[in-house]
């Protein structure tokens, strides 16, 4: 008997946009019911591939073929006709609809061909809701209401509103907790029972291996391997895959001793009704002190709060001795503050420019007499900041969305370095950052420790905090639950420590 | 795990680096291709006009003319390009020119001479601008409704300080600026200041802190905040120097009218935002140029011109700029979509 075609199957698959080739002939098969991943480094062409599956890019050469027939996706709606859905890692949601608003959109059910049947609506969508695991979610609701993790669920249950063979996740455990990921991970389970296909894209190498049937690894716009079992893959043979090296994690080592001088950082007593109970904490010259805990748990509010960008209810903000004027973003700044925000491209960068124009951006005064800006000096302290945390290109005139995310992070810490800052505020610096990038980043941040930087980080990644931090605060709900060095915890004891104590689920 | 990591270069400077000379190619040429399809249109324009009206068109006096007209629009429009490079709009800047100028002919202010009339338009424009200021950066109003009440407001108060009446200039050393013999090599003295106001805003933009910070909170208002700027001052200072450029055209359009009129600046609001958008400057903010401004306010003056001189009705005008309104934005979105 001959094997069953594929469900579907893209060939030679090429794309280019204007100086990049973003897809250079890439194959990708997936059954029905399986789970495929798909793996590679930022700029490695996954974006564009499944953006071709959904119709959004027109690929400019290679065959599609679903469920044997060769097929063209000339639109999304195309794609969503065959019953190719895609939950793009940045969600679409209509924040001022409802909830089954945005489920149905574009698809609503209606009487006559136009007049809305909201019943119906919010009948089916509780019903998908509760299919998702999550009838708690009210479908009369604002989507903007709810929390991301719930955001996500609606935006799968769009997907699934409709008659799906194939869905694509791109990286839909980013923004979860764990509890919320092991019912994500349900969830692919129940619909690869039915028959449904799922291509799952995650930096995160063991939820692969979890729920992963078959893995296709991406680089430089070629599929250079296709169909590995995701689950008996040796895991430096993925990453040699992708990066075409061996690495794993690396962490820089910590010095020798621990820093001594008097911290430069104090925060007292700092506090925001409903979001973090009081805190205190010191950062020392050279020190790095890392915060973990769950999403919600307050790390970024504590971090922007302590930057002057959220206003405190409680406490206040000491540098070198001298209290800060609370809720100051500027006030920070001149006392040697600096951010490096989570969202790198809503709260730090400005896209449309280069990067020496986002370095500059917090020390424009210093190049400046009387408003007028001497660009020699700013192009030379620009690109001596872009050298010393080897960012590239080292080229700094290019403009900034040009780079890859770890490069575009190391563009705020130049922005920092530049200003002369003294305390950097690290918040989920590796978001976005691909593995082989992540390591240069750590030995980045502990280098700028070494030559007498304070930093204070937060992450999501339990190990990246034990990893790069000196010391641990671990948080929960919003409580500092437990301050240790890092050498004595590992990932079990502060996950233990994160979930103690919390309402079972 | 404790290893020293020399750093991983193959792997990230990759895509980047690839794309870097291109990239950078990219911005330049488009920023050229840009100017130069304006230049084009313009050029054009001109042709057209020679050929349509040989004489009459390419006569230096109508030449001055154009230029002349282009002055009063074109200062105003370089206020507003810097507000909408910043994010905002500025609705107010006709009416702000009719207050101006009528508040700086009444007979009182007359009496002052012109120092008394240059003065009091700049003034009445400061003013304006910084109650539009106030109101959107501290007031957290939306700079479309705050500027729009500006409108209103403005307009309301230049007909009751006239009651509709045209205040003629009997001020002698303002009349003189508008006559031939003051011009400057044959150059009307308004369009000098329009050159100058066009020079410094180009370096005020390009040059200065105060620019970048422009260009920074409307390409990313809350990044320009978190990297220390003060974005509320910066959108108070936007408005006053709208509020500046619209005081400046007030008393250029004193010169040239020999009086102020409550109807002065008329839809110069649209005028305004038509020809920084045609040159370029993008709505949304965060991008735009003074040099696509003032080609943008060259074209239109131009075409009402050619239109006037061929005896065709403003409303044939009207359509015509909004087709090339639509022209150029979509021409834009191409060449933008393209890199």
């Amino acid at each position: 008997m001959a094997p069953q075609p594929p469900l579907l199957s893209m060939s030679g698959i090429t794309k280019s946009f204007p100086g990049v080739r973003a897809l250079d002939g890439v194959d990708l098969d997936v059954q029905a019911g399986e789970v495929h991943c798909l793996l590679g480094q930022n700029g490695a062409g996954k974006s564009t591939l499944i953006k071709v599956l959904a119709g959004a890019h027109q690929p400019d050469s290679g065959t599609i073929r679903w469920r044997g027939d060769d097929v063209t996706l000339r639109s999304p709606i195309a794609a969503m006709r065959l019953g190719i859905a895609t939950i793009y890692q940045e969600l679409d949601l209509v924040e001022h609809l409802s909830v089954a608003e945005n489920v149905h959109l574009g698809h609503e059910p209606t009487t006559a061909g136009f007049v809305v049947r909201g019943r119906a609506a919010k009948a089916s969508t509780a019903r998908l809701l509760q299919r998702l695991g999550h009838p708690e979610i009210d479908p009369a609701r604002l989507v903007g209401d709810l929390s991301a993790a719930h955001q996500q669920i609606v935006s799968m249950a769009r997907a699934l509103s409709h008659e799906v063979r194939l869905i694509v996740m791109d990286e839909p455990s980013a923004a979860l907790d764990p509890d919320e990921v092991d019912n994500l991970f349900r969830i692919v389970g129940d619909l690869t029972a039915d028959g449904v296909a799922v291509v799952y894209i995650s930096h995160r190498l063991e939820e692969i291996r979890r729920i992963g049937d078959r893995v296709t690894v991406l680089k430089d716009g070629r599929a250079v391997a296709g169909g590995l079992p995701a689950k008996s893959t040796p895991t430096k043979e993925v990453v040699a895959l992708m990066t075409g090296r061996n690495v794993e994690y690396v962490f820089p080592p910590r010095p020798a001793s621990a820093p001594q001088g008097d911290p430069v950082l104090v925060v007292e007593g700092l506090s925001r009704k409903g979001e973090f109970a009081p805190i205190d904490l010191q950062v020392r010259p050279g020190e790095i002190v890392g915060l973990a805990g769950l999403v919600g748990s307050g790390r970024s509010e504590i971090l922007e709060t302590v930057y002057g960008a959220r206003k405190p209810d409680t406490g206040r903000v000491l540098v070198d001795g001298k209290p800060l004027r609370p809720g100051s973003v500027r006030a920070a700044v001149r006392a040697g503050l600096g951010l490096a925000p989570e969202e790198r491209k809503a709260q730090a960068l400005l896209m449309l420019e280069s990067v020496t124009r986002n370095v500059s951006v917090s020390s424009m005064s210093r190049f400046a007499r009387l408003g007028w800006i001497d660009r020699g000096a700013e192009l030379g302290a620009a690109r001596a900041a872009v050298r010393e945390l080897s960012l590239r290109p080292d080229n700094p005139d290019v403009p900034v969305r040009t780079l890859s995310g770890g490069n575009q992070q190391k563009a705020v810490l130049a922005r920092w370095l530049l200003r002369g800052c003294r305390v950097l505020l690290l918040d989920e610096p590796t978001r976005g950052v691909d593995v082989g990038a992540r390591a240069e980043l750590y030995a980045v941040v502990r280098r700028l420790a070494d030559e007498g930087l304070a930093v204070l980080l937060v992450s999501s990644e339990v190990p990246e905090v034990l990893g790069l931090a000196d010391r641990v605060l671990v948080l929960r709900e919003g409580d500092v639950v437990h301050t240790a060095p890092a050498r004595e915890l590992d990932e079990h004891r502060v996950l233990d420590l994160v979930m103690e104590g919390s309402p079972a689920s | 795990m404790t290893q020293p990591v020399s750093p991983p270069r193959d792997s990230t400077d990759k895509v980047p680096s690839a794309a870097e000379p291109p990239a950078w190619r990219a911005v330049l040429f488009r920023a050229d291709v840009r100017t130069m399809s304006l230049l084009g249109v313009l050029a054009v324009l001109i042709l057209i006009g020679g050929i349509t009206k040989p004489d009459q068109f390419l006569d230096t006096r109508n030449l001055q003319l154009v230029l002349t007209q282009a002055s009063v629009i074109g200062v105003v429009t370089v206020g507003m390009t810097f507000v909408i490079i910043s994010g905002g709009i500025d609705l107010s800047v006709g009416a702000i020119v009719a207050l101006a100028s009528v508040w700086a002919t009444t007979v009182a202010t007359q009496e002052y001479g012109f120092g008394g009339i240059l003065f009091t338009a700049v003034l009445v424009g400061l003013g304006c601008g910084l109650v539009n200021g106030v109101l959107i950066a501290y007031g957290g109003m939306v700079p479309f409704i705050a500027t729009l009440a500006m409108l209103a407001s403005a307009r309301g108060l230049a007909l009751q300080i006239t009651d509709g009446r045209t205040q003629i200039v009997t001020v002698d050393g303002v009349l003189d600026l508008g006559e031939r013999d003051s011009y400057v090599l044959g150059i009307p003295p308004l369009v000098l200041v329009f050159a100058a106001v066009t020079v410094i805003g180009w370096l005020v933009l390009n040059r200065t802190t105060f620019g970048r910070r422009s260009v920074a909170v409307g390409g990313n208002a809350e990044a320009a905040r978190l990297a220390g700027i003060d974005v509320r001052r910066q959108r108070l200072y936007l408005y006053l120097l709208s509020g500046l450029c619209c005081g400046i055209a007030a008393f250029l359009l004193i010169v040239l009218a020999g009086s102020g009129q409550n109807t002065n600046g008329n839809l110069y609001e649209l005028d305004a935002i038509a020809a920084a958008i045609i040159g370029g400057t993008l709505l949304t903010g965060g991008r735009g140029t003074i040099v696509g401004s003032v080609l943008g306010v060259l074209i239109f003056t131009t075409i009402t011109n050619i239109f006037a001189l061929n005896n065709l009705q403003s409303d044939v005008q009207q359509i015509a700029k909004g087709a090339i309104i639509v022209a150029a934005v979509l021409v834009q979105r191409r060449t933008a979509s393209t890199t």
